[in-house]
Formats: structure tokens, sequence, C-alpha cells
């Protein structure tokens, strides 16, 4: 009877084991979860609002070099990680507004919507590139699929304010390196129109696809006292 | 498990209840600061951009 007694303990033993285990993995799932979907949005709101403090300053001072034509910008003078501009999603809402990081690496699209070094510098002649996470770290790219033709996406600048109309939707695979080209697809291509691409993940939470923006320049102004671009009036 | 960990915790019951505290705070402080992130950058959702080989689990750019 001792040796049945015994078995049975052990098993008994083994099976509270496994079921704390189990219990124990699904709650660092769980975890996993809150991290991902909380405090990566908290890391990000905090990496954002150093960052527009930082612009903010380096706006107020002078300018390093005489500053005066549209699509003018020193982007030599920023490290990676470092803000860029300032990028408004007026449709999709007042507080869409994120710095944009010089960088496109994991730690770059961290703290925002990052720039591809080597595409062109906001209001320039080319393709400036920007992608920015959909799902996590602030998501700031979360609504881009409801960006339609015609709608206003404006980058700010320390001297001014670039006005872009959305011109289309595109579902591209992840290596979709053309989107990049300073003519979209078209390699080598000398640019004539000052483009804007944004890129994210697409479906949701996969990276099956990317999903691209693009947006075509429609109209620089440059900044002073009381100025705003009329797509962002009214905010 | 955790009853051999309960076990082994010296001291008084109010003692031995914030070692637990303390103890998970630990774990869960691994988790978000050392285990989360690594993990995460494996995830595919992350990708972004549009310079990555389509067949790849590299989260890189």
């Amino acid at each position: 009877m001792t040796v049945v007694e015994t078995a049975g303990n052990r098993l008994r033993w083994l099976l509270r084991g496994l079921g704390q285990l189990l219990i124990t993995a699904g709650v660092v799932v769980l975890l996993f979860c809150v991290y991902e979907l909380k405090v990566t949005n908290l890391y990000t709101e905090q990496q954002q609002k150093t960052l527009d403090t930082q612009l903010a300053r380096e706006w107020a001072a002078p300018p390093p070099s005489p500053v005066g034509k549209p699509g003018q910008v020193h982007l030599a003078a920023f490290d990676d990680g470092a803000g860029i501009a300032r990028i408004y999603l007026p449709t999709l809402g007042r507080d869409q507004v994120h710095v944009v990081v010089e960088g496109v690496t994991h730690e770059d699209l961290k703290k925002g919507p990052g720039h591809y070094p080597g595409t062109a510098v906001p209001g320039a002649v080319g393709n400036m590139v920007v992608s920015g996470h959909r799902t996590t770290y602030g998501a700031p790219f979360n609504r881009l699929d409801e960006l339609h033709p015609g709608d206003a996406v404006v980058l700010e600048t320390r001297t001014f304010f670039y006005t872009y109309r959305v011109t289309g939707t595109t579902i591209v695979s992840p290596d979709a390196l053309g989107e990049t080209d300073p003519v979209p697809n078209h390699p080598g291509q000398v640019a004539t129109q000052r483009l804007l691409t944004l890129t994210t993940c697409n479906p949701k939470y996969s990276a099956r696809t990317r999903l691209v923006v693009r947006a075509l320049l429609e109209a620089p102004l440059a900044k002073g006292k009381g100025v705003v671009p009329p797509a962002l009036q009214g905010r | 498990m955790y009853s051999w960990i309960w076990r082994h915790l010296p001291g008084p019951l109010a003692v031995r209840l914030g070692e637990l505290v303390v103890l998970l705070a630990a774990a869960v402080a691994l988790l978000f600061l050392v285990v989360f992130p690594r993990v995460e950058s494996l995830l595919p959702y992350s990708d972004v951009t549009v310079n990555q080989q389509p067949d790849t689990a590299s989260p890189s750019p």
C-alpha cells in the first residue's frame, strides 16, 4: 500500500509542479503583452517629450548658417537618433504630431518615426522616406491606413512648414526598397518632384507586408509669428 | 516550486511576505528590462521599413 501511495504522491507532486509552471508561463505572456502595449508607449512618450524640447531649443537658437530656400536642411549636423522635424497627420486627429528622428534602426524607431538616412530632406526635390511603428512604441503610424488621397501631411522644420498631400496608398513586400528611390521604383532616374513616403508594417501586429503612403509637396510656408499652414488651422 | 520557495524564506510571516514582494519585483524587473526587450526584437511587428529580405526573421532596420 505504501508503494502505491508514494507513486500517487509523486504524481501529485509532478502535476502540481507542472500546473504552477503553466500558470507562471501564462502570467509571463500576459506581462509581455502589458510590456509591449503599455510600457513601450511610456518609453516613446518620454523620448518624444525630450526630443520635442530639444528641437524647440535648437530652433530657437540662431541657425548655424543662412537657411533661406525651401528644402534646405543641414542634415549633416544631425546624429542618428536626433530629432530632425515634426510630422503632423491632422486628418487623424489634433494629437497626431511626432518628432521624426534621423535613422531607422531598431533603437531609432523606438524614439519615434525614423528618416531613412540618404533620402531627401523635408521639402527637398526627391523622396523623403519616413518609417514608424504601427502597434508598439507610441504607434505613431497606427492609423496610416486611414489616410486618403488629398489628406494633408505636414512637416515642420526650423524654418518652414511643408504641407504634403497624400497621392496614394500601396501595400508592398518587405523588401520593396524601390519605394525609397528618389523616383520611386525607378532607380537611377533623376527626381523632379518633392515626395514624402511613409512606411509601416502591415497588417497590424504582423510584418507580412508594408503599408506605403505617398504624398506630394503642395506648398512650403516660411515660418513666422502667427504663421500656421491651412492644414493645421483649427488645431 | 512556489511552496518550496515559501518554505525556504527565512524569518517570521511578515518578513517572509516582504521577501516575497522583493522576489516578485526582481522577477518582473528582470523580465521587463532584460528578457522582453530581447524577445521583442525577434518579433515581426517592429519591422516597419522596406529594406528587409522577405523571408528573414532578422529584426535589423
